[in-house]
């Protein structure tokens, strides 16, 4: 900046300052990233990783039992998961499935950085599919600058249609996919094209439609750069000890091109030969060898990259590779065991995961809400007993319409009406139920007595099945 | 300015503070630009299709008092096409029991579920001020979720009297009786709703007196039974249970309502015991037809003491 000044005097800490500024250089999508794409052992990995995206896509047309094996069918409030129907009773299992994946996440960043990021999450998968049509449509990325900046000509015209055409197709097909999942593969592809299916469906689709066009499209690594909290959120996951993909400083400076006639023996420079292979191929556009930084993914393309051009060059591979701070510092690293960090999050899981199998597995096919009358809490009738009242709820949870019998258990003498016929409880549903216990003054011995209330059904197999729910039994002060 | 710009070629604006202090021209990015334009049309489109800005004062109508909108979209009527809905899917089951009895209804699972939740509401407009939310009753009137009733517990017994209201009657018997009379009145009912058999001398006063007109024989309220097991009464409170008509009942209750009656005209301190009659049929508006009277005498049935 010196050199552009004419009036007014610098100092050297100010030229300092200046010169800092000018190196510190953030994309804000006034910029497109033409990352290369390179064949390589990540590359592979990363392709391995995003395929599990297919169950995304394929997963609604499994079929378990005659019908959608997953399925969470919002109208009707079931949710079905291969042989087990959850009801939204059961969704506190939902939290413990939140706390699993979400510590999981942290788990995985704390060990290997944001893994999830450079090879699971559908933003870096859905861009790379999206930058891959772009490089078979338009070219390496030195073409695709090129058609960019070129005027409008016919050619530019269909490439740029064809290409966006195809966006929005897999955009289509990420919505439609996802409606699947809610609305039954089947009965979409029945009603969707026909104009059957509800203003919620064509909603959700173009809203998926539109979002993964503009998010993968469009704003790309910008999602990672300013939209995305957990990309913010993993940044502070990370510890020395994190297996990040890593420039070797020590062994690449002083960084500096092969000079012709220069030995391997005499060359006064580190192994990097600054050929800018890592930021070319990088989809979000960092020089990894400026450090650990917000734009990094950790998708280790830019391994793959130097890697390449080691071997070409014939130095060892590994000067960009996966690496914790303190093992480029030539500190040792605790052992994984070692790490109090690991079994916390191990334990967490664990009791995550056997919360969920424990739910699933004890899933009671039935289950009785009491709700004791409070207006009036209890009544005296003509021969002097009390008599309390009771609304029961009956949640069958079965496939089958079930007759539930009630019976009321307690330590006094009791009288109950409104059990004689038992309980017709429609599969799926809450049925209620109004059951009156009469108890003689004379048994009344507190204010407040128990009571449990049995409700009982036997299965078409013939198992017997039963739910219980404590109360209460309310009388005047004895 | 732009001719001795110390910094040329940086895209300032030309505007310079204390030699090097300068405005620069960054625009904010052009997504954010397009997101900007895109809000302000969407804020043009909305005053288009839905109603948004106040009329004019001056011009305002009733219910026109806004832009309409092009689509005529209003939150009332979204809400109206509502209340819409709802009553279709209602009348069908008010179509079903239109044409039932009251037994019939309780013997159906599903109609007498859906009884029993609308009427909720009915009894909540018109019976809970003086029943009570859930039937337990107020000082003076009375408990509708136990098993007492002065007129009958019967479905058809409490359809009647929803329908032509109840008005009770006792006589003030200050002038007619001696202290003593009172007193030895009061404790024989006493004795009774305790469960007791009642003193000889109390059952001659009992029926020397003319109690036993209207309490009947038994002291129980029942005049007569009929063959069909219905009961004949004038509403005279049952003096055996151990339910008391007048709160907070026992001796002092008894021998008030004794003094002074029960809607007796020109006595200062009788009782009042008067429930109005709720049918439509020839009566003011607002009050219930045959159909509300029929779900809520289910309703009343079901709380707890119908017979």
């Amino acid at each position: 900046m010196s050199e552009n000044t004419s009036g007014g005097a610098h100092s050297a800490a100010m030229d300092e300052i200046y010169a800092e500024a000018e190196q510190w250089h953030v994309n804000t999508g006034n910029e497109t990233i033409h990352a290369k794409r390179i064949p390589g052992r990540w590359r592979t990995i990363k392709w391995l990783a995003a395929s599990v995206w297919l169950i995304f896509f394929l997963g609604p047309y499994m079929r378990w039992d005659g019908r959608q094996a997953v399925l969470f069918d919002i109208p009707n409030r079931q949710y079905h998961l291969f042989g087990v129907t959850v009801l939204p009773q059961d969704f506190w299992m939902l939290s413990l499935l939140l706390l699993f994946f979400a510590i999981l996440l942290a788990v995985a960043t704390a060990l290997a950085g944001r893994v999830y990021c450079g090879y699971f999450c559908f933003q870096t998968v859905w861009t790379d599919v999206f930058t891959l049509i772009e490089e078979k449509l338009e070219g390496n990325p030195a073409q695709r600058r090129k058609l960019a900046s070129a005027p409008l000509t016919g050619r530019k015209l269909r490439i740029k249609a064809i290409k966006h055409l195809l966006w929005m197709l897999i955009g289509f097909a990420t919505g439609f996919s996802f409606v699947a999942w809610f609305y039954g593969a089947e009965k979409l592809w029945q009603d969707f094209f026909v104009g059957n299916a509800n203003a919620a469906v064509y909603a959700s689709v173009a809203l998926f439609t539109v979002g993964t066009y503009v998010l993968a499209g469009w704003l790309r690594e910008q999602v990672c750069f300013w939209l995305c909290p957990y990309a913010r959120i993993q940044g502070v996951m990370l510890d020395r000890t994190t297996v990040v993909p890593a420039y070797d400083e020590r062994r690449g400076e002083p960084r500096g091109r092969m000079k012709k006639g220069e030995t391997e023996a005499s060359r006064s420079t580190g192994d990097c030969v600054d050929c800018n292979q890592c930021v070319a191929v990088c989809p979000t556009g960092v020089d990894i060898r400026n450090g650990q930084q917000e734009g990094c993914i950790t998708c280790g393309l830019c391994i793959d990259a130097c890697n390449a051009v080691m071997d070409k060059v014939g130095r060892p591979r590994g000067l960009i590779r996966y690496a914790s701070l303190d093992e480029l510092e030539g500190k040792s690293a605790p052992a994984m065991v070692a790490r109090p960090r690991v079994w916390v999050y191990t334990a967490i899981l664990v009791l995550a995961l056997s919360g969920i199998i424990y739910g699933l597995s004890s899933l009671s096919a039935i289950e009785l809400k009491v709700l004791h009358e409070r207006a009036p809490l209890f009544v005296q009738l003509s021969d002097g007993s009390i008599q309390n009242k009771y609304t029961l709820k009956v949640l069958n949870k079965t496939n089958e319409d079930l007759m539930v019998s009630i019976s009321v258990e307690a330590d006094v003498p009791v009288t109950v009406s409104g059990t004689e016929e038992p309980i017709a409880a429609k599969q799926g549903e809450v049925n209620p139920g109004i059951v009156f216990v009469k108890i003689e003054r004379e048994h009344l011995g507190a204010e407040r007595l128990p009571l449990t209330f049995v409700a009982s059904a036997a299965l078409p197999n013939g198992t017997e099945i039963q739910a219980s729910r404590e109360s209460a039994f309310f009388g005047p002060r004895p | 300015m732009a001719e001795n710009n110390p910094f040329p070629g940086e895209n300032n604006t030309g505007h310079f503070w204390d030699d090097n202090l300068r405005e620069l021209k960054n625009p904010p990015p052009r997504w954010w630009m397009i997101a900007f334009w895109a809000s302000v049309a969407w804020w043009v489109l909305y005053a288009i299709l839905y109603p948004m800005w106040p009329a004019l004062p001056g011009q305002a109508e009733e219910g026109k008092d806004f832009t309409p909108g092009i689509l005529g979209w209003t939150s009332i009527k979204e809400y109206k096409q509502g209340v819409e809905q709802v009553e279709a899917v209602r009348a069908q089951y008010d179509e079903q029991i239109a044409e039932m009895t009251p037994e019939q209804i309780i013997e159906d699972a599903g109609l007498l579920q859906y009884t029993l939740a609308s009427s909720k509401v009915l009894f909540g407009d018109y019976c809970a001020g003086c029943h009570g939310s859930g039937g337990q009753g107020n000082p003076g009137y009375p408990v509708l979720a136990d098993d007492d009733w002065l007129y009958g517990g019967s479905l058809s017994k409490i359809s009647e009297t929803i329908t032509n209201g109840r008005k009770g009657a006792m006589t003030a018997h200050a002038n007619i009786l001696t202290e003593a009379e009172v007193d030895q009145l009061a404790k024989f009912t006493v004795e009774l709703s305790e469960g007791g058999e009642g003193s000889e001398a109390g059952w001659a006063l009992y029926n020397e007196k003319g109690c036993v007109a209207c309490h009947g024989a038994k002291a129980n309220g029942v005049l007569a039974e009929l063959p069909t097991g219905e009961i004949v009464t004038v509403g005279a409170a049952n003096l055996t249970d151990s339910i008391w008509r007048f709160k907070p009942g026992g001796y002092e209750s008894a021998k008030h309502t004794i003094l002074y009656g029960v809607n007796q005209p020109g006595v200062e301190q009788t009782r009042d015991a008067v429930m109005p009659a709720f049918s439509d049929v020839g009566q003011l508006e607002g009050k219930l037809t045959p159909q509300q009277i029929k779900m809520l005498s289910v309703y009343v049935h079901q709380l707890g003491g119908g017979q």
